[in-house]
């Protein structure tokens, strides 16, 4: 079992690129901050690498940032320009009992990742739900398509922040 | 097959690609019961979005309100009484036994046998009028607050939870008799749907599901929240006593022993349980600060766990669910292919899923 700082220090000591490992806190909890091309390489390495050994990814889940720039419409509900969307991934080691927090996040107007579900099989699900609703990208993921909303849905990601109902859906009155 | 299927435990579609009986490729197609509850949320205070969480897994809906009040309290960094600790655990474990009744009761039906159904029915059913007695719903409850509970047990409560428990204890017996040890259900359930310990965690699946596959882990013990431990209590875990483990008679039978264990934390809490006022550390406002918190408990059917993002007002600014039969269900494509089609009703009834979580 490894303290946090001791994971950082060997990610940091790893991948060595500028500002592509860095750590914050938010509330109570420490988070490693990964940049979106290396998440596979570091999930990978997290994963196999003897004494972390995190064989399991307890939760993958897509957040919006809502911090770029807000423009109020008409109808009081407002758009959002710039800014971030973020995975966070709690991983744990159901062998070695612990835990950690990583986060990824990507610009608004082109939120690509790397897929990990190569890494752990159930990031599939979570991977394609994230898309569903915020509209996340997942470079390399088997099958990326809608999860809970109908797959013809084009009315787009229904948990950013800046989104509204679309007039129609299959031709009928949203809503009805 | 599907959405409408008797065995899907609710609308589920699996698609299957078969050759002859035998399937090739299975793929479950969600989202029947989508109904937003993650967009809900953003717009609903704290307290507001309990009702809504009854509703994930709606046959266990105490274990949800206690996790998710967890993660909240975990933000707002409060201390609770300890009869309100009491009070969680007592009727988080009557709803485990509930919940695992169900699940047996309904896996029997799914393999053809419908008596153990009425059985286990009417044992869940006491539990529900334990529960109707306390805060007057069988089914969802609100009782669960952020900072307590709405209001103190019943004064028969105690008694009748006693009661209870001595009844119901030969009745395990009588299930086993009736169910687990039958040679028809073993044929049909031994060997089926193998989950091997590697793909299991992998998958992330976790509480019966894990545990049948023959793994130690139990977020009670393992990741201690609330007073559990306090209470002295065994996990159960598969051993492939009827075929293969980690098969569907496995993760079955755990959830028989895991009633035994809930039995035996029950009486301990009764036991211990302290005087106290439950309602003196509700806040009045639950306005927690910036950051975020993820909270988890074990579920009936497993991990169960609430991701909350403040960002310092009365509502969250993001909820995730990590819903245990969502995790379950999508080993399903792994676990299927070489079976039969009716092999299907049987690793779906031995996973236990509920697609109101599911599809949230």
């Amino acid at each position: 079992m490894k303290s946090f700082e001791e994971i950082l220090e060997l990610l940091k000591s790893n991948f060595s690129g500028e500002n592509d490992i860095s750590s914050s806190k938010e509330g109570t909890e420490d988070i490693i901050n990964v940049s979106p091309s290396l998440i596979k390489e570091v999930s990978k390495f997290l994963a196999s690498t003897e004494g972390l050994e995190f064989d399991s990814l307890i939760l993958l889940s897509g957040v919006d940032d809502e911090n770029g720039e807000k423009v109020k419409q008409e109808d009081e509900s407002n758009d959002i320009t710039g800014g971030t969307l973020s995975v966070y991934y709690h991983i744990e080691s159901v062998k070695l009992v612990h835990k950690l927090i990583l986060k990824v996040s990507v610009e608004r107007e082109n939120p690509v990742t790397t897929s990990v579900s190569s890494v752990w099989g159930c990031a599939n699900w979570h991977e394609r739900e994230a898309f569903d609703m915020i509209g996340i990208i997942f470079n390399e993921h088997p099958d990326l398509k809608r999860i809970l909303m109908p797959y013809d849905w084009e009315g787009g990601y229904p948990l950013r922040k800046d989104y509204r109902n679309p007039e129609f859906y299959n031709g009928m009155k949203v809503p009805y | 097959m599907g959405p409408q299927h008797p065995s899907t435990h609710g609308v589920l579609r699996v698609e299957l690609k078969l050759d002859g009986e035998k399937i090739i490729e299975a793929e479950p197609h969600i989202g029947y019961l989508h109904r937003c509850f993650e967009k809900h949320c953003e717009a609903l205070t704290y307290p507001q979005i309990i009702p809504y969480v009854d509703r994930l897994d709606y046959l266990a809906s105490m274990n949800n309100e206690f996790g998710f009040v967890l993660a909240v309290e975990k933000l707002l960094k409060i201390e609770i009484p300890e009869r309100v600790e009491y009070i969680r655990v007592i009727t988080g474990e009557l709803q485990r036994i509930a919940s695992h009744l169900v699940a047996l009761g309904t896996f029997g039906l799914d393999v053809g046998a419908f008596t153990p159904f009425l059985f286990t029915f009417r044992d869940r059913e006491k539990i529900l009028n334990l529960f109707e007695i306390t805060c007057g719903a069988r089914l969802l409850y609100n009782y669960h607050w952020v900072g307590g509970v709405s209001h103190d047990l019943h004064p028969d409560f105690l008694r009748l939870t006693k009661e209870f428990i001595d009844y119901f204890r030969p009745k395990v017996e009588e299930l086993n008799g009736l169910l687990s040890y039958n040679k028809i259900f073993i044929e049909r359930t031994a060997n089926i749907g193998v989950i091997p310990v590697d793909v299991a965690i992998n998958y992330g699946v976790s509480g019966p599901s894990l545990r049948g596959s023959g793994i130690k882990w139990d977020i009670r013990k393992n990741d201690p929240y609330s007073i559990y431990n306090k209470f002295d209590f065994d996990i159960p875990v598969g051993q492939g006593l009827a075929g293969t483990l980690g098969d569907c008679w496995d993760r079955y039978f755990v959830r028989v022993l895991e009633i035994e264990q809930s039995l035996r934390i029950l009486e301990q809490a009764i036991a211990q349980i302290p005087e106290g006022d439950v309602t003196s550390a509700i806040p009045k406002r639950v306005k927690p600060n910036e950051g975020i918190s993820y909270a988890r408990v074990e579920n009936p059917k497993g991990e169960l766990g609430f991701f909350i993002v403040s960002k310092g007002g009365v509502q969250p600014m993001r909820v995730k669910v990590r819903a245990p039969s969502f995790v379950n269900l999508s080993v399903f494509p792994e676990i299927a292919p070489g079976h039969m089609v009716s092999d299907v009703v049987a690793i779906l009834g031995s996973l236990d899923i509920v697609l109101g979580e599911i599809d949230r």
